[in-house]
């Protein structure tokens, strides 16, 4: 189903920098990533890791200033990003890209009906006249699985439960067929069950519509049930990135393993201890110099401070086609360190 | 093995915890919301309880009542041999120091305005007559137990990460040497790898002073990690309460399956080929309850029976307590899986 060879999406170099009135955030370093057709990208992060600015750059979401994107290329079917004029940009959000947000209960507009709200973009991108654009927001709603579509139209963001609110922001981001299909923390703020009706109706859409998507969140748990591929973020930079699978069974960064191993397991054996990463996660209020983890990191050695490791290869593949990890350390050193250390 | 054991530290019995709804131009009282309707279960002494569910279903309102920072309903709450409903105010606020709450928001619970010592030693200036020094002394103890640096001793809460807040408002619930905590969500608003370092905290502190606690979370799998038993609650009641183990191999209500069905494993061989229970529709609203088993509107086992009679909660193995008609006697000595049957035949007849 998804199709690597065709990109979509093809960002380089990224670069964004908040300027306040503390000085410079460079929240945004040298991230660089591809996203297939109809591909699930995963995007995993603490809070402070970069992982919603950088995605929100690539569509110039961010309010300028204090953002100001300082580099890179956002390749959209042959089209950079970066270059194009805010009246093409807005055309692009919503038409070629949707965005769906953490919170369901403040991104949609509590004075307009739902109706007004899903036509809105019909109307706007497409050029649809009313009559179509709602036998449109009607379809819709029924492919996000609200039933009774035909009369909500007609109702209040607060006359909605957070999980259905959740599925008219799907419904909103998919109204125009987008080619990519933004997802911050969608399910985040809800709770487990209704979580699990998210994340199973947004795997039917993905087989229905086939758009590629990108899933940015903190749950690895989420990650490991629908993404194909990962991106790990941590102070602003790519640490790893890996098919799912595989970064699962073969991680290779140190805050990776480590934060693999925090999480306390739901069956199997139940773990004596939890595992911790000391420390707090960096604040990068320079370009860095540095491998951004080395303060928490187990095997930290001199280089680490001197030299900001890049992204090599794993597995042989072109760095971003298969495995790649941006740390000092090989596989077989680390894994000789680790059992050492745990020994 | 219930008697031989010493008695609990905590006893709740047939707690209830109505808020009343008014409406009309007189706000004349025109129904309840019914967050907790008539919860009853123990906590040992050293014991970890977990209290989970979804957002709604009165867990945060049982650990709010149980200190009693609501005037409850009905119900009693016997902690350590006293009743908390009960007791009248000048009683009430020399037990305070035995109980204690740690928050889930360690940004909304610490005042700005106020400097780490302060905030840790608040406690004492009501509860206790001591000298500045001693205090301090107190302060400086507490900051060493849950892993502060004492120089920090005069900073403000919002010099601290997430994390550090949540070690203040530790540090601040145990100033009085309690005996049980409530922690409300306390690890939720923070990021995985602190989490972590929070929870090992609140284990270390159990074992070092002997605490019991209330751990309210929705996160089942650190639920898991911390708790020795569990009860599942779901708008307003207990479904199920088990020991840990039995709870996560096997549970038995059906909104307990559904809820553990629902978590998302870290590992993605495990995820594709889990079965999950998807269950349609949403939490009724508490101030209009479903005649009947609260969980029928969304069970995928329900029966006629759910609809309209309330299943209380019962002992079903030894420990285990479960509210759901299926596990009554009755239901189960009749002819086995009637309600299948009359399913079989109404779908037979539409053939």
């Amino acid at each position: 189903m998804p199709d690597r060879a065709v990109p979509v999406l093809d960002v380089k170099g990224l670069k964004t920098v908040f300027r306040t009135r503390g000085g410079e955030i460079h929240a945004v370093n040298d991230v660089s990533f591809h996203l297939g057709k109809g591909e699930l990208l995963g995007v995993v992060g603490e809070s402070g890791s970069g992982k919603s600015v950088s995605m929100m750059s690539l569509i110039g979401l961010l309010p300028s200033p204090p953002a100001d994107v300082r580099g890179g290329s956002v390749m959209l079917n042959g089209r950079d990003l970066l270059k194009i004029s805010e009246d093409e940009l807005r055309s692009v959000r919503g038409a070629k890209v949707g965005f769906v947000f953490q919170d369901p209960m403040t991104s949609l507009n509590p004075v307009f009906t739902l109706g007004n709200q899903i036509m809105e973009p019909l109307i706007k991108h497409m050029k649809m006249p009313k009559k179509a654009a709602e036998a449109r927001a009607i379809e819709l709603l029924e492919l996000v699985g609200i039933p009774d579509a035909k009369n909500r139209l007609s109702a209040y963001p607060h006359q909605f439960s957070g999980g259905m609110r959740q599925r008219v922001m799907i419904a909103i981001a998919l109204a125009c067929d987008p080619d990519v299909l933004i997802a911050d923390e969608p399910t985040t703020a809800l709770d487990v069950t209704i979580q699990a009706q998210i994340l199973e109706l947004v795997k039917e859409l993905r087989q229905k519509l086939g758009m590629a998507i990108i899933w940015i969140t903190h749950d690895l748990g989420v990650i490991a049930g629908i993404a194909d591929r990962v991106m790990v973020m941590y102070g602003g930079q790519v640490v790893e990135q890996a098919p799912v699978r595989e970064l699962f069974a073969n991680p290779q960064h140190p805050y990776t393993r480590a934060l693999l191993k925090t999480i306390p397991a739901i069956s199997g054996p139940r773990e004596a201890r939890l595992k911790v990463i000391e420390g707090q996660p960096p604040i990068m209020t320079a370009a860095p110099t540095a491998c951004p983890f080395r303060d928490r990191c187990e095997y930290r050695f001199d280089t680490c401070d001197r030299v900001n490791p890049p992204r090599r290869a794993v597995d042989g593949a072109p760095v971003g086609q298969g495995h790649d990890v941006a740390c000092h350390w090989s596989a077989p050193a680390l894994a000789a360190l680790s059992e050492v250390a745990h020994a | 093995m219930r008697d031989a054991s010493p008695k609990p530290l905590v006893q709740v019995t047939d707690l209830k915890m109505h808020f009343p709804i008014y409406s009309g131009i007189f706000r004349r009282h025109s129904g309840d919301v019914k967050a907790v309707d008539g919860v009853s279960f123990d906590i040992q002494a050293g014991e970890t309880l977990g209290l989970v569910g979804e957002s709604g279903c009165g867990k945060s309102t049982v650990g709010r009542a149980l200190l009693r920072l609501y005037e409850i309903t009905a119900g009693k709450v016997v902690i350590d041999g006293e009743d908390v409903a009960s007791l009248p105010p000048e009683a009430l606020r020399k037990k305070r120091p035995t109980m204690q709450m740690v928050f889930q928001d360690p940004q909304a619970s610490l005042n700005p305005r106020m400097t780490l010592a302060r905030i840790i030693s608040e406690p004492l200036d009501e509860h206790t007559d001591w000298n500045d020094a001693r205090k301090l002394e107190r302060v400086y103890e507490l900051m060493d137990a849950v892993g502060l640096n004492r120089r920090f001793a005069n900073r403000f809460p919002h010099e601290f990460s997430g994390g550090q807040r949540q070690r203040i408002g530790i540090a601040r619930a145990l100033a009085l040497n309690p005996k049980f905590i409530v922690c409300d969500e306390p690890i939720a608003a923070l990021d995985v790898s602190i989490q972590a370092q929070v929870v090992n905290l609140l284990e270390d502190l159990q074992e070092r002073f002997g605490l019991t606690y209330l751990f309210i979370s929705h996160d089942l799998s650190m639920v898991r990690h911390i708790a020795d038993r569990v009860a599942v609650m779901y708008l307003g009641k207990i479904a199920e309460l088990s020991p840990r183990d039995a709870l996560y191999s096997l549970p038995l209500h059906p909104y307990a399956e559904a809820l553990l069905s629902a978590v998302n494993e870290p590992d993605p061989v495990r995820a594709a080929t889990r079965k999950r229970i998807i269950l349609k529709g949403d939490v009724p609203s508490p101030a209009n309850p479903p005649l009947g088993c609260n969980f029928s509107t969304r069970c995928p086992r329900v029966f006629d029976r759910c609809r309209v009679e309330d299943p209380a909660l019962r002992q079903v193995e030894p420990g285990r307590f479960v509210a759901c008609h299926l596990y009554d006697q009755q239901t189960a000595a009749g002819p086995t899986g009637a309600p299948e049957v009359n399913e079989r035949n109404q779908q037979g007849e539409l053939q």
